[in-house]
């Protein structure tokens, strides 16, 4: 206490600039120590290890009879695989240069035309379209409306964006890995 | 809210509209503005030490909170998931086991301080009873907070202390087994004791909170004690609480950090059980069930009674005595520093208080000092349970004693003011004070 007075009543004794150095590194220590314990608090919302570790899954999909298709959860998320009649690859090949939000060729969508591997959610706010609705032959979403067709693109409503294809593999004669 | 009148000035346009609306800048400047005897030591930094340790607690607690599953098959499975997958899970649930310890540690110290300065006394009843109500309800958060791992330890423990309240069985047939059905929502601990455990381990600290509002609201109208037990009588007996006891306040904040961390790092299971890392198991009971060290001292009154019912009664008594101190103390003087015998009397009551502790830990037919061997070579002599007798009988005793020695100690001469003592009988200039008061 008596220091700090004399510091500052007497220019002549201590620097002031030992002072202010003392009290940025004090500053300084202790924003990098909250940051440093802040992280683990922030950090601990993210995936947890087991569910990173759930990163991939593997679908026989042999029993999926034509024009039917299966919903299986990847990630949490629902995840169709279409097995697509000749009839609705021709309609999402057909309409490749058709006018929509997103254009994409059918053929960038799938590894084998007769199996259309897609995920579930919409794209506008992530509800699960269902099949078989819509003016387009493919999924209509029940929140908003949003149409895709037989590629699972987008062709009417508010999404932005085409059904996702999510990154997948044929493992086998009937198999498919997923992520 | 205090009693010292209100310094603050808004000086912005803001700053006026929200103060004629809700004051709470001027609350905050209030506070930090208060004045605050000159003469704190480093045993009065405990407050702000357990205001911080239950912050941290509720925190690292609603994250648990966010991983934790209260059900009874999938407990303990969720802790190992906190400990393993979680990011940091170890680090947060380590920092909230050891914190708790941490949080008694500095609870003990805290009130071991307030009953060596005489804090308790006139006008600050409400303030040490407002205390001991936070003290109760730390324990029962500690405990309940225990159960949650649901190994082995957390079982036991769950099952002991429930059946705590059996004893009133011994009062009126089935009272006592009425309550213990009621509390585990069952015939005995089970899966429905784990839910509603959680639910109050989660409701508890904000409790807690309440109270600590009410601790700090009580504190502020006699304001703070000090080692002289002097009230303060001038102005030239307080120092303005920031900046002069947030650094203090913030320094010991961070040495008490660096033990903390060093459980957390490098002994985060020193103060558990083993048998905890056992998934809970209703046929077998751990072979040496012990509490946590912070409970030892009533577990060692409670097993030195050999009756049940009185055997709870003593450990319930020894709480309930700090609740009556504030009358039980007849002395004039409100700190030991000025009572020669009394302050002999509290050091064997810490003494006592740790041995008690100590005895908790043992086995009761441990023996502390072994004379002989029976017949089976079993060790006979002066047991832990004889020796938690003795020093039982003192921890009652010490709050007797102190309502005799009120009346009988000669103290020593009381100090006019805070400021004689410090600055050797004759006061400084009044300048030279107030000038220190006014710098950073």
């Amino acid at each position: 206490m008596v220091d700090t007075a004399n510091a500052e009543t007497h220019p002549g004794g201590e620097d002031p600039s030992r002072r202010d150095f003392i009290h940025i590194a004090a500053v300084t220590g202790a924003v990098g120590g909250v940051a440093a314990l802040a992280w683990p608090l922030v950090d601990q919302m993210n995936p947890s290890g087991d569910t990173l570790a759930l990163a991939s899954v593997e679908y026989d999909y042999g029993k999926v009879p034509l024009g039917q298709q299966v919903s299986i959860i990847w990630r949490g998320k629902p995840v169709f695989i279409r097995h697509r009649t000749p009839k609705e690859i021709a309609e999402a090949r057909g309409d490749d240069h058709a006018a929509m939000p997103d254009p994409q060729a059918d053929a960038a969508r799938v590894k084998n035309p007769e199996w259309l591997i897609l995920i579930g959610v919409c794209t506008h706010l992530g509800c699960v379209p269902g099949f078989g609705g819509g003016a387009y032959g493919g999924w209509l979403c029940p929140c908003h409306g949003s149409v895709y067709d037989t590629s699972g693109r987008i062709r009417q409503g508010p999404a932005p964006k085409n059904l996702a294809v999510p990154d997948y593999a044929f493992t086998g004669p009937t198999k498919v890995k997923i992520g | 809210m205090s009693a010292h009148p209100s310094t603050y000035e808004p000086k912005t346009g803001i700053e006026r509209w929200l103060d004629a609306r809700l004051p709470i800048v001027r609350f905050a400047a209030d506070y930090l503005d208060l004045p605050t005897p000159k003469n704190l030591n480093y045993w009065y930094t405990f407050g702000a030490i357990l205001s911080v340790m239950l912050v941290v607690q509720i925190v690292t607690g609603v994250i648990l909170a966010m991983h934790y599953v209260p059900n009874g098959d999938m407990a303990f499975n969720s802790v190992e998931h906190i400990m393993r997958d979680v990011n940091y899970g170890w680090l947060i649930r380590y920092i909230h086991a050891n914190g708790a310890s941490m949080f008694f540690l500095a609870v003990y110290i805290h009130i071991a301080r307030g009953m060596y300065y005489g804090s308790y006394k006139a006008p600050r009843e409400v303030l040490w009873l407002l205390g001991c109500i936070i003290y109760l309800l730390m324990m029962a958060t500690a405990f309940m907070g225990y159960v949650l791992p649901w190994g082995q330890m957390s079982f036991a423990g769950a099952v002991v202390i429930t059946n705590l309240f059996s004893a009133f069985d011994q009062v009126i047939p089935g009272l006592g087994t009425a309550i213990t059905t009621w509390l585990w929502g069952g015939f005995a601990v089970g899966g429905a004791t784990l839910n509603r455990f959680f639910s109050l381990h989660y409701l508890l600290p904000f409790m807690i909170a309440g109270v600590t509002v009410l601790h700090l609201w009580a504190l502020h109208v006699p304001n703070s004690t000090n080692p002289t037990g002097v009230e303060v009588k001038s102005k030239e007996d307080t120092i303005p609480f920031h900046p002069y006891y947030t650094v203090k306040d913030g320094f010991a904040i961070m040495a008490f950090f660096v033990v903390f961390a060093w459980f957390v790092f490098f002994a985060p299971e020193a103060l558990g059980h083993v048998d905890n890392q056992v998934p809970a198991n209703p046929l077998v009971t751990p072979a040496h069930i012990v509490p946590e060290w912070y409970f030892l001292p009533f577990y060692a009154i409670l097993r030195s009674v050999p009756q049940k019912l009185f055997g709870v009664l003593a450990m319930f008594g020894a709480i309930a005595m700090l609740f009556a101190l504030p009358w039980l103390d007849t002395s004039k003087v409100r700190s030991m520093r000025y009572r020669p015998t009394a302050r002999w009397f509290f050091i064997l009551f810490i003494f006592a208080t740790i041995g008690l502790g100590w005895c908790g830990g043992k086995e009761p037919d441990d023996m502390v000092i072994t004379l002989g061997h029976t017949a089976n070579n079993d060790p006979t002599g002066f047991s832990v349970t004889w020796l938690s007798r003795i020093l039982g009988i003192y921890y009652y005793a010490y709050f007797g004693i102190l309502f005799f020695l009120g009346i009988y100690e000669k103290p020593l001469p009381v100090p006019a003011s805070i400021s004689t003592p410090v600055l050797g009988g004759s006061a400084m200039p009044a300048g030279s004070v107030a000038q220190a008061e006014k710098k950073g």
